[in-house]
């Protein structure tokens, strides 16, 4: 039986890289459910923090706990990177590739990313070597290679940013279909208009700390420190 | 240049002839460079991934070694493998002085290094745009080097083909080790050697160009069957 892993907890995180301090003293609760939008502006942190509990970066203080003490707790978890990642192989190879891993029968494996691949549109590219796929189409691709193991958590680092509007909405969409299936989301954006879109609730980071936690429609009607309100009135913030 | 000439038609007449002697020595030639490619491949590429993947003490001291050993000697390797395999040697008792063995073993000593650090580089590439997406994704560091060796096979054919070119072409060694005899250890390099000491340059002209173009035509078969040039599919 697959083990929860969440909540998770943060507790007086601080990130130093190269002697510099980019997280500072956060502290925080990821509930079992919601599409958690980070926001900020350039610099605040929000990769970082991103990356931090997923585990890819170290930190300097302060504990992350996750439910329970399993060694699953990086299995149920995905990344989907800004950049995509797509690996030197055919697009079902890179959709098969997290199932292999993990131990599922090549055959079984193939067979789910070939269904995973027709589901995001890339039926007739199952062969193709995913590298000359368009800019979009390796975002979902990478979206769906994270997706297929079914992750209860699932961590976005500005997937849409260098995509255009039909390619944000199919991926948004895809987004939105996951988290309606369970998965719980944390995704950074410098896309206001996205965080109304998909965002149950927000975070806002400012210089390395968190600055405001609340339910998306408080935030955007009633947000609590100035710097979040300079931010959402597209004033600049540095 | 008369005797270029005469090479040139020594080794078209050496052709047309199929010439048996020949076509012993060519398959000889073949025989322990690519047996030699093999098994240094086998060992090359993971020593490369290990080392593109793992961050221990002294790593740069190894990889400076490894670089520095891809300039070996090969007559050096030659006398190393020679007093280890002759009579009086630790492995004298297995009696493959002067076999195609022992060439294929000196081969393998001295593009074993040559391969291995050619694919760290190619791997070390591509760790670094990987690097995230495998930690992400939980592999273990054996999965790591597995997926990065099979991900980066076409840059690893480089590093195969530059061990083929070099295994090819060596003499020192496999002259020490397999002592030229006919029709047991005697390839095209050994024989251009003998034929050049005997001062029949036309012969070790023609068997040059036998030599060149073997290599070439190896090269490109290799680079034909990988479809190297249709990256479009995989």
């Amino acid at each position: 039986m697959v083990k929860a892993i969440l909540p998770m907890r943060l507790q007086d995180i601080c990130v130093t890289k190269s002697k510099k301090p980019i997280l500072t003293d956060i502290n925080l609760e990821i509930g079992v459910s919601g599409f958690t939008i980070v926001l900020g502006p350039n610099g605040a942190g929000k990769t970082t923090l991103l990356r931090t509990m997923h585990g890819l970066d170290r930190t300097s203080a302060g504990t992350i706990e996750w439910l329970g003490q399993n060694n699953d707790i990086r299995k149920r978890q995905a990344f989907v990177f800004q950049t995509p990642i797509v690996m030197r192989r055919s697009v079902i190879d890179n959709l098969a590739y997290p199932l292999l891993l993990n131990n599922i029968a090549k055959s079984l494996a193939l067979d789910m990313a070939k269904k995973r691949a027709i589901s995001i549109g890339l039926g007739q590219a199952l062969e193709q070597n995913a590298g000359y796929l368009s800019g979009g189409e390796k975002q979902k691709l990478a979206l769906a290679r994270a997706l297929i193991i079914n992750p209860e958590i699932l961590f976005l680092d500005e997937p849409t940013t260098n995509l255009d509007g039909a390619a944000t909405r199919e991926i948004e969409d895809m987004l939105l279909k996951a988290f309606n299936n369970g998965t719980r989301v944390i995704m950074t954006t410098h896309d206001i208009g996205q965080a109304r879109r998909l965002a149950t609730d927000i975070l806002f980071i400012y210089r390395g700390r968190l600055h405001e936690t609340s339910s998306a429609t408080a935030f955007f009607e009633n947000s609590k420190t100035p710097e979040s309100r300079a931010f959402l009135n597209g004033d600049i913030v540095e | 240049m008369n005797d270029i000439w005469l090479g040139l038609l020594n080794a078209v007449r050496l052709l047309v002839s199929l010439d048996a002697d020949l076509f012993e020595i060519v398959l000889r030639s073949l025989q322990v460079t690519i047996t030699a490619v093999i098994i240094a491949s086998l060992i090359g590429f993971p020593i490369g991934a290990w080392l593109a993947v793992n961050r221990f003490r002294h790593r740069r001291l190894a990889i400076a070694l490894l670089n520095a050993l891809m300039g070996l000697p090969p007559v050096v390797v030659g006398l190393f493998v020679y007093l280890l395999l002759s009579r009086s040697g630790p492995f004298g008792v297995l009696n493959l002085l002067f076999t195609p063995t022992a060439m294929i073993i000196a081969q393998v000593i001295i593009i074993t290094p040559l391969i291995a650090s050619i694919s760290h580089q190619a791997i070390r590439d591509l760790w670094s745009e990987y690097h995230d997406l495998l930690i992400s994704l939980h592999a273990t560091k054996w999965q790591r080097m597995k997926t990065l060796i099979w991900d980066a096979r076409r840059s690893l054919l480089t590093a195969t083909l530059a061990g083929f070119g070099r295994a090819i072409g060596e003499v020192g060694a496999i002259m020490i080790v397999g002592g030229n005899i006919d029709h047991l250890t005697r390839v095209l390099t050994t024989a251009i050697t003998l034929e050049t000491g005997k001062g029949d340059f036309a012969l070790a002209i023609g068997l040059g160009i036998i030599l060149v173009g073997l290599a070439i035509i190896i090269n490109l078969a290799i680079h034909i069957i990988s479809k190297t040039e249709r990256a479009g599919t995989w």
